[in-house]
C-alpha cells in the first residue's frame, strides 16, 4: 500500500543481562518482544503504556538507534535494517525524534540556531546562504521569535525549549516524527500550546507521528490509532474511537479505568489493578498480564494468546475472545 | 571587554546582595532564640473545627538576582477530616507553601517574612510562624507529616526499608517499646498494601518499584498516625493504573485515621477526584478557592477557566485545545496590576488597577477578579 509509511513487523529487542566473573551473558531483558503496527501517511499511531513497557525502545528501535534482535521496520518501503550504513544516513533526515526532556535534550553550548540549523547543512537541505533565513522561517512556524535566533537554551523556558526541539525535527523536512512523551514535563496550560502546535503542523506539511505517551488523555486528542503495550507485548490494538469505546483486553480496560476525570459529580466504577509490573527479566509464562488479570483462565497460565483481528480493524491478544 | 551595561548590572547584583545579608541575618537572629515560652508562639484558631488556617502568608526568596516572591499572601484553612487540594502550574509557590507549613523552606535564602500559620494542636493552638524548631522537630513527621513528590530520591539508598520506618517510629512514639518497633512497621507495611511485608522490610529501596516506593514513603508518613497529612505531588511519578491504587489507598486511611490532607498537585483529574475543597494558586496568589464542585463546575477566574479548558479529557472530542496564550510573569519582577492581566481574554480597563484581593461570590467560593467587582456593589477602578 502507497499510503502506509511506516510497517512495523514482528519488531524484538532483547537486552543482555551479564553476570558472572567473565561477563557472560545470563539473560536477556525483552524490552520488546514481537510488536507489529502500521501507520498511514498524515496520520499519528498513539503507543501507550505503563513505565517499563517497552513504548520507549519501540520508538528507539524504530530510527535503528538500537539494534534489533528480529523483525522488520520498513519505513517509505524501505527495510531500514538492511540499509548500510550510507544509506541510512541518507534516510536519517526522514525520520526523526522529540525527546520527552527538553532540559538534557539540547546541548547548552550552542545556540537556537545552530541546534536547528546543524542538521539541515551537514545533510545539504538548503543553500548554505539561506541557511539562517531557512532556520528562522522554520522558528517562526513553530511559534518561536526570529530574534531569538542567537540566544542559548538556557534563556527559555520548558515550553520553549519543547518548541526548539520540534523546530530541530521539522526543520529536516521529515516525512515521520517519533514523538517520546513530548508532552509529559510540561504543565497543563503549555502542554495544551505544544500539542496544538504538532497538530498544526501535521495538517500544514502532511508529518506523520508515532506518538509515544503514557497520557491516555493526550493520546485520545491527538492519535488516529492507538496501541496499547504490555510488557514488550502489543495487547490491544484500533482505531481511537473504537479502541476507547470498546476497550476488549482486561488490562486495556483497567489502565482507561484508572484515567481521572476533572470532573468531581462523576464517580468512577474502577478497575484496580493488584501489583506490579511484573519484571521484564522474568515475565510470566502464558500470557504475560496473567498474573494481575481478573479474568485469568487456567488457559492464560499455560498458552500465550494469540494476536487477532476481532473486526473493526480491532486486534486484540486475549483467551477470551479467541 | 566589559560593557557599561554589565558593569552596572554586576554593581547592582552586589547591592542586592549586600541589602539581602541584613535581611537574612535579622529572620535568622530571631531563629536562633533559646528557650522561647509558650505564650510567644500560642494562639487562637478562628474557627475550632479547622486544623490549619494559614493567614496572609508571605514567603520569599533573597537571591543574588533579587527578591522571588513565592508565596505573596495566602490565605486558607483546612478544616478537621477534609482533603483541600492547591492547583496550580509549576513555579506558583505550591510547594512552597507546604514547606511553609512544615518550616521547611531552605534558610537562609528562604524566609516566611509575614503572616501566620494557626495550627489546632491537641494541646492548643499554636503558630508555626513563631514556633522554635526544637518544638517544630515534635510535630513534623508526628502530627504534620509530609509525602513528597519523588519516591526515589526521598528514600535514603544506603538504609534498609524496615530502618527508615523504624526511625521515625522510635522518634515519635516513646510508648512503643523498642522490641515492638518493627511490629509496628511490617503493620504499617500492610496497611498501606504491600503484601510481602516482612521482606519489603529487609529490602533497600533500589529493590522495589515505584509504586512500592511510594507505598513505603506513605506508611512512613502515616507510622504516627498524622492529623494532617500534606502530600506533595504524591502520584506525578507514577503510571495511571499505580496512581489510582495510591489515590484508593490515601482515601482509604484518611478515613481510617480521620487525618486531613493538604493534596498539592498539578492534576486536575486527581484533584477532582480527591478534593473537597480546592485552591488555585496563581505566581504566589490565590485566585480562586471554593468546594470542588464550585471551581470546576462553576470556575469563575479566567485563569482556572482556562485551565480546566486546556485538559484533553477522554470521551471529548474536541478539534483544538484552547491553550491559555503567553507565559507565567517573571517572579523577580512582578507587575503590580492583576498578575494574569497579560495572558487574561477578559481584560477589562480596571485590570490596570490595583492587584485584586479575594472577594466572596458563593457560601464558599471566593475569586480574585476585577471581573466580579460590581456583581459584589463594589465601585470598580
Amino acid at each position: 500500500m502507497s499510503d502506509t509509511i511506516l510497517k512495523v513487523e514482528n519488531l524484538k529487542k532483547y537486552y543482555d543481562i551479564k553476570g558472572g566473573l567473565l561477563q557472560r551473558v545470563v539473560g536477556y531483558v525483552k524490552a520488546v518482544d514481537g510488536i507489529s503496527f502500521e501507520v498511514k501517511q498524515g496520520s499519528t499511531f498513539g503507543l501507550v503504556g505503563e513505565s517499563g513497557c517497552g513504548k520507549t525502545t519501540v520508538g528507539r528501535t524504530i530510527l535503528r538507534l538500537h539494534e534489533n534482535n528480529g523483525g522488520k521496520v520498513i519505513f517509505d518501503g524501505k527495510d531500514l535494517f538492511s540499509l548500510t550504513p550510507h544509506e541510512l544516513r541518507a534516510i536519517r533526515p526522514e525520520i526523526q525524534i522529540i525527546f520527552q526532556d527538553p532540559y538534557s535534550s539540547l546541548s547548552p553550548k550552542m545556540p537556537v540556531g545552530e541546534i536547528i540549523g546543524e542538521a539541515v547543512r551537514e545533510h545539504k537541505l538548503v543553500p548554505d546562504k539561506e541557511l539562517r533565513s531557512y532556520v528562522m522561517q522554520v522558528m517562526k512556524e513553530c511559534g518561536l521569535q526570529e530574534h531569538h535566533i542567537d540566544r542559548y537554551p538556557h534563556e527559555f523556558s520548558g515550553g520553549q525549549r519543547q518548541r526548539i526541539c520540534i523546530a530541530r525535527a521539522v526543520a529536516l523536512k521529515p516525512k515521520l516524527i517519533i514523538c517520546d512523551e513530548p508532552v509529559s514535563a510540561l504543565d497543563v496550560s503549555v502542554q495544551a500550546q505544544i500539542i496544538n502546535l504538532l497538530m498544526d503542523l501535521q495538517k500544514q506539511k502532511g508529518l506523520s507521528y508515532v506518538f509515544i505517551s503514557h497520557d491516555l488523555s493526550v493520546v485520545e486528542h491527538i492519535s488516529d490509532e492507538v496501541g496499547v503495550m504490555y510488557l514488550g507485548n502489543l495487547v490491544e490494538k484500533a482505531p481511537k474511537k473504537e479502541i476507547f469505546n470498546n476497550p476488549l483486553h482486561p488490562y486495556t480496560k483497567s489502565l482507561f479505568s484508572a484515567i481521572p476525570t476533572p470532573d468531581p459529580t462523576i464517580k468512577m466504577n474502577r478497575i484496580v489493578l493488584e501489583g506490579d509490573i511484573p519484571s521484564p527479566a522474568n515475565p510470566p509464562p502464558g500470557c504475560k498480564f496473567h498474573t494481575r488479570c481478573r479474568n485469568c483462565m487456567e488457559k492464560c497460565k499455560t498458552l500465550a494468546p494469540e494476536y487477532k483481528d476481532q473486526g473493526n480493524n480491532h486486534y486484540v491478544a486475549c483467551h477470551l475472545y479467541n | 571587554m566589559k560593557t557599561a551595561l554589565q558593569k552596572e548590572a554586576k554593581k547592582q547584583m552586589k547591592q542586592i546582595i549586600k541589602n539581602n545579608k541584613i535581611i537574612v541575618k535579622k529572620f535568622e537572629d530571631e531563629k536562633k532564640r533559646k528557650n522561647v515560652p509558650l505564650e510567644e508562639y500560642a494562639t487562637q484558631m478562628k474557627n475550632p473545627d479547622n486544623i490549619l488556617e494559614i493567614d496572609n502568608l508571605h514567603t520569599y526568596f533573597y537571591t543574588d538576582m533579587g527578591i522571588v516572591k513565592s508565596v505573596n499572601g495566602v490565605t486558607l484553612e483546612i478544616p478537621q477530616g477534609k482533603t483541600v487540594a492547591l492547583v496550580g502550574e509549576s513555579g506558583c509557590g505550591k510547594s512552597v507553601t507546604s514547606l511553609s507549613i512544615m518550616k521547611l523552606v531552605t534558610a537562609p535564602v528562604g524566609q516566611i517574612t509575614d503572616g501566620e500559620i494557626r495550627y489546632n494542636r491537641p494541646s492548643g493552638p499554636i503558630d508555626i510562624v513563631k514556633t522554635p524548631i526544637s518544638e517544630m522537630q515534635k510535630i513534623r513527621g508526628n502530627e504534620i507529616s509530609m509525602i513528597f513528590q519523588e519516591p526515589m530520591t526521598s528514600l535514603n539508598p544506603v538504609f534498609r526499608i524496615g530502618t527508615q520506618i523504624d526511625e521515625a517510629i522510635m522518634l515519635h512514639r516513646p510508648d512503643i517499646k523498642k522490641s515492638a518497633v518493627k511490629q509496628q512497621t511490617i503493620k504499617m507495611l500492610e496497611l498501606v498494601g504491600i503484601a510481602r511485608a516482612e521482606g519489603i522490610y529487609k529490602s533497600f529501596p533500589h529493590e522495589l518499584s515505584g509504586g512500592m516506593r511510594q507505598r513505603v514513603m506513605i506508611a512512613m508518613s502515616l507510622c504516627c498516625n498524622p492529623r494532617l497529612i500534606i502530600a506533595d505531588e504524591p502520584t506525578t511519578a507514577l503510571d495511571v493504573t499505580i496512581q489510582a491504587q495510591v489515590l484508593d489507598l490515601l482515601r482509604d486511611l484518611k478515613t481510617k485515621i480521620d487525618s486531613s490532607i493538604l493534596l498539592i498537585t498539578h492534576d486536575l483529574g486527581v484533584v477532582a477526584e480527591m478534593a473537597d475543597y480546592v485552591v488555585v494558586m496563581y505566581a504566589g496568589r490565590i485566585v480562586e478557592q471554593g468546594t470542588a464542585e464550585d471551581v470546576f463546575l462553576h470556575p469563575k477566574h479566567p485563569y482556572t477557566i482556562g485551565l480546566i479548558k486546556s485538559k484533553p479529557v477522554v470521551n471529548q472530542e474536541i478539534d483544538r485545545l484552547y491553550s491559555i496564550p503567553g507565559q507565567v510573569p517573571n517572579p523577580v519582577n512582578l507587575p503590580d496590576h492583576c498578575f494574569f492581566k497579560d495572558r487574561c481574554d477578559k481584560c477589562i480597563p480596571s485590570c490596570n488597577g490595583p492587584i485584586p484581593e479575594l472577594q466572596q461570590i458563593g457560601p464558599e467560593h471566593k475569586v480574585a477578579c476585577h471581573l466580579y467587582d460590581e456583581e459584589n456593589g463594589k465601585e470598580a477602578n
